[in-house]
């Protein structure tokens, strides 16, 4: 339960970030704290108490005691694509800041909201 | 005033999202699909390490996508910085404990990633993990030395392989059994490092590949720094 919380919680703190945050640069850093926060909620959908992981490394370890893996291997999906999610918008970032010479949301006319 | 909307719509997805989450049952064991992933996969796959045979055998078409989408992220990052003009960086170079230490640890790092890709199928680890540790060994030569650059030429031809055998194999599996990305290698003693066919094969492309398109990235963010 508690691991539910926690992830949610780090969801809404990299949203919150994305919504109210002025700099460029920040709201990118939240938009990676939300891939963070969704990686350890679908971790922690899969665990299974007393159980190990899926790797069948020696004969004792049998397939009744060992956590879900098919959450396990979307997130390493979704951390590959969180990377180059998070790349792109630097790179975005960079022009920006080249063409505008600020990284401040409001003083970028286009962006405001 | 806008921190207080923000907080107040927060608090209202918040509320909704965790009480979905909050009605689920937490760590019992579920029947479905990672069930059958989990009894099955020595017999039908060969690899000891599930996650492993789940992404590469299982759902091996998505991560030939997945590979796509981290090369069209790598080109387009190059694309958006094409004519940034390219300041020269900073010449002095990082202290000398830095410098020695990176020369050393430099061809560990690179042998430490091609372990983990390598054993993919064995142990927790492959080619995402083993390139990642490789990217940063580049990471520390970057910082360690303002000359050290990265050959362009051979990382393209490095990755252009390395896409190129995987999607050969997917072919070849197509030819051989009948659907794309088939598992048509014998598959061994479970436990061995020549085991399960075509994983280490797929894994250890996936591996060279993506340790040079990270290698492109950080040398494409590094080389715009004014």
């Amino acid at each position: 339960m508690l691991y539910y919380i926690g992830a949610i919680s780090l969801i809404l703190i990299g949203l919150y970030a994305v919504l109210v945050k002025k700099n460029l640069l920040k709201i990118v850093i939240g938009l990676a704290i939300v891939d963070s926060g969704l990686n350890l909620l679908f971790i922690a959908i899969g665990y299974v108490k007393n159980a190990t992981a899926p790797i069948f490394s020696s004969e004792s370890l049998t397939a009744d005691k060992m956590v879900d893996p098919v959450p396990q291997s979307l997130v390493l999906t979704a951390i590959v694509i969180g990377l180059a999610v998070t790349a792109v918008a630097l790179g975005l970032v960079i022009r920006l800041y080249d063409h505008h010479k600020t990284l401040d949301i409001n003083k970028i006319r286009q962006l405001k909201w | 005033m806008r921190k207080a909307v923000a907080i107040l719509l927060l608090g209202i997805f918040g509320y909704y999202f965790a009480s979905i989450f909050l009605s689920l049952p937490f760590g019992e064991k579920r029947e479905g699909v990672g069930k059958h992933y989990l009894e099955n996969t020595i017999s039908e796959t060969g690899s000891v390490n599930t996650v492993t045979s789940i992404v590469v055998s299982y759902r091996g078409f998505d991560t030939l996508g997945e590979v796509t989408v981290l090369f069209l992220a790598s080109t387009g990052l190059g694309a958006i910085l094409f004519d940034v003009r390219r300041k020269k960086r900073n010449e002095q170079n990082a202290s000398p404990i830095v410098r020695t230490t990176s020369t050393v640890f430099y061809p560990m790092i690179i042998l430490l990633g091609a372990y983990v890709f390598v054993h993919g199928h064995l142990t927790p680890g492959g080619g995402f993990q083993g390139g990642a540790i490789i990217a940063t060994g580049v990471l520390l030569m970057f910082m360690a030395y303002r000359k050290f650059e990265a050959n362009h030429t051979l990382l393209s031809v490095i990755e252009s392989l390395a896409g190129l055998t995987f999607v050969t194999v997917g072919l070849t599996g197509l030819i051989y059994g009948g659907s794309f990305l088939v598992n048509f290698l014998p598959l061994g003693t479970p436990n061995d490092l020549v085991s399960a066919g075509v994983i280490p094969i797929i894994y250890i492309a996936v591996g060279f590949k993506v340790g040079a398109e990270l290698t492109v990235v950080l040398d494409d963010m590094l080389k715009t720094i004014r």
